[in-house]
């Protein structure tokens, strides 16, 4: 077990690409931390850069304090899980799961106790005999890990282990690997791409685009403060809503109506070279139907009326689309998240917003319907610098903070 | 699908089957025929030997001649394809697995080699092999037999390796295996088919070339057989050699069928199956 720091981390290809710029990172003894973003965005190269499968350009590497750049992977004692599993198919799992061992020259006995042990953690006892090929997705994925957690090494690389698995079995085998990974106490870095993976697994997130660090902090953190337009709109399912505003006498002018905004703010955008044009973004679950807010509530926010497209009725509340006139708000940023959900070319007319009401509401399809949302929720992004400039030292503060 | 089409089916198949092997054995048959008929009955025409006799392989196990060229063979062939085999086996691990600069020629190269009309090549080799002294020598056999087959071990087993998945050595590597560790245990028992596949490929090449067999050789120092079948003369000079050339051909027909039979259970297919996600 140990602890693994990147310091200035960059990986540059010979035709001048850069894969991964500058990162920072250090992971504590123990931890569990997730690379997650959208593909190229660097996270697997850093992870093969930790495993030792890619050579880092420049910066330092050091796992339990000692630099590991130029070791072989295997004096790096660090073990990984592949999204393909790659599970010798010659060998049964017995022999897979020993195989790390018999290579390390443990003696017989030793090793026949510790894949014994490790295929009981992992109930794969009755399988223990047979070849990869006569084994389902899940099973495989587990001797994988099995493989990895058999010789007990410093840190766990994992990379997309359960993007083959199904929905179902995904879910499943989340908290399997949660629960492992507590147990064993070892240092995890886990790479996804998945963002609900991302924030119900890691006690960190690691945040990335094109080969930098967005923001890096415990999942919560970067739910509800994200640094900017990139971290807000990749973090959250459904992902948070974003419209064009327009900074006019001291409100913003929006879909929405014209959002007030606080002494803070206010100050910020005073300035000479303070951008005239901003985006709102605010999330779903910070809507409510007008109706059922009580008065002491409806003062934090504000209301609009807007006609309803769809309403999907998930039991436990409603997600409700709205149809919103307007400036579609637009960003690199957006367009790159747009890319990797493969929507680029799906635009529509208008914007749509996404709200979750409660399942009391009678909000029914093609009515118009008023909507409550709360002030003290919104983001407002810069466009150029995608910067979330309601964020007051790394806490979001909504519109309205003085 | 009905069981009616399914009956069907297999007659037909069957009875393309049974054309196949028909066609394609009834010169080896006929050999086979010949091989056991006496010098009196041998023009006869008859598919089934009026008088049966094994004189013909009596008599070319009677003297050293056909013994000395079958050792020779066996040694060639032997040596060749495995030298062929293993640096072919270097090569288009390289080729499938790295990126490194002149690789597109080093491939073009091998494809040219193998295009090349071997007969064009033989008078120079003459000429370069007697001023080398490797003329009638095995290496003066094996060392062109290497460089004709190598195209070909290439080609098969680059197309084997590209099969094997590229994690799976990554996986060693993590799992501390060197290198050599990870392409020795891991590598090449997945590519084993491929291995073997080539093998008899390179070996039926080695074992039935006539040409550079022919012409760079002289005596029964390193002549095999198919040059020195053609050496073959009856009891007396009148007589015809024709039923012991076919019992010869029967006798060096054997190690072929037999290394094909010995390794065709390892050619087995999907031996890389589950290894990632299926």
């Amino acid at each position: 077990m140990a602890d693994i720091v990147l310091d200035k981390v960059s990986k540059r290809y010979p035709d001048g690409t850069v894969a991964v710029q500058d990162v920072d990172l250090e992971i504590a003894d123990g931890e569990f931390v997730i690379l997650v973003g959208p593909s190229g965005c660097g996270k697997s190269t850093t992870l093969n850069m930790i495993a030792g499968l890619e050579d880092i350009s420049s910066g330092e590497l050091r796992i339990a304090g000692e630099r590991v750049n130029d070791k072989a992977p295997r004096d790096r004692d660090i073990a990984m899980v592949f999204q393909s599993y790659a599970l010798y198919p010659n060998m049964t799992v017995r022999e897979n799961m020993a195989f790390p061992l018999r290579l390390a020259k443990v003696d017989k006995e030793t090793i026949d106790s510790k894949v014994e042990e490790a295929a009981k953690v992992l109930e794969l006892t009755p399988l223990l005999d047979r070849k990869p090929a006569n084994l389902s997705g899940g099973q495989r994925q587990r001797v994988a890990m099995g493989r990895a957690i058999v010789r007990q090494p410093k840190a766990f690389l994992m990379d997309e282990p359960l993007s083959n698995l199904d929905a179902k079995l995904r879910v499943q085998m989340r908290t399997v690997v949660s629960r492992l990974q507590k147990q064993l106490g070892t240092t995890t870095v886990y790479v996804t791409h998945d963002q609900t993976e991302a924030m119900t697994l890691g006690d960190r997130v690691v945040i990335m685009r094109g080969g930098a660090v967005q923001q890096v902090g415990p999942p919560q953190e970067l739910y509800d403060h994200p640094r900017n337009l990139f971290v807000a709109g990749f973090i959250g399912s459904p992902s948070m809503n974003f419209l064009h505003a327009a900074v006019e006498d001291g409100k913003l002018r929006t879909a929405l109506g014209d959002v007030p905004i606080g002494e803070r703010l206010r100050r910020q955008l005073d300035g000479a070279d303070a951008p005239r044009e901003l985006i709102l973004g605010i999330r779903p679950e910070h809507f409510e139907d007008a109706g059922l807010v009580d008065d002491d509530t409806r003062r934090r926010g504000m209301e609009f009326e807007a006609p309803v497209e769809i309403v999907e009725s998930m039991g436990s509340d409603k997600y409700v689309y709205f149809t919103v006139e307007g400036e579609r708000a637009s960003a690199a940023e957006l367009e790159e998240l747009a890319a990797d959900a493969g929507a680029a070319d799906f635009t529509g007319t208008g914007a749509s917003l996404v709200t979750r009401l409660s399942a009391e509401s009678p909000v029914r399809e093609g009515e118009n319907r008023r909507v409550w949302f709360n002030l003290e929720k919104i983001h407002l992004f810069d466009p150029s610098t995608g910067r979330n400039l309601t964020l007051h030292e790394g806490r979001a503060s909504g519109a309205l903070a003085d | 699908m009905a069981t009616e089409t399914t009956t069907r089916a297999k007659l037909r198949w069957g009875l393309l089957d049974v054309i196949v092997v028909v066609f394609a054995f009834i010169p080896v048959l006929w050999i086979a025929s010949l091989s056991f008929k006496t010098p009196a009955t041998l023009a006869d025409g008859k598919f089934w030997p009026r008088e049966w006799t094994l004189d013909n392989y009596r008599t070319i196990f009677a003297t050293d001649q056909f013994i000395r060229a079958l050792v020779n063979s066996i040694g060639i062939a032997l040596i060749a394809t495995l030298v062929a085999v293993v640096l072919g086996a270097m090569a288009a691990y390289a080729i499938s697995r790295l990126d490194f600069p002149g690789k597109k020629l080093l491939v073009g190269v091998s494809l040219l080699i193998a295009m090349f009309p071997q007969v064009s090549l033989v008078s120079p080799l003459f000429e370069i092999e007697r001023q080398l002294g490797l003329f009638d020598t095995w290496p003066g056999l094996i060392l062109p037999y290497i460089t004709f087959a190598l195209p070909l071990a290439i080609y098969t087993l680059s197309a084997f390796f590209k099969q094997i998945p590229w994690d799976l050595e990554k996986a060693a590597k993590m799992d501390g295996a060197t290198q050599g560790q990870a392409f020795r245990r891991v590598i090449a028992p997945l590519a084993a088919p491929g291995l073997f596949t080539t093998a008899i490929l390179v070996f039926i090449f080695c074992w039935n070339d006539f040409l550079f067999a022919i012409s760079l050789t002289s005596t029964e120092r390193s002549r095999t057989v198919p040059a020195a079948l053609s050496f073959f003369t009856g009891a007396s000079q009148f007589e015809d050699p024709t039923g012991a050339i076919c019992a010869a051909a029967v006798v060096i027909t054997i190690p072929i069928i037999l290394f094909v039979l010995f390794f065709q259970r390892r050619i087995v297919s999907g031996l890389t199956s589950g290894a990632v996600k299926g």
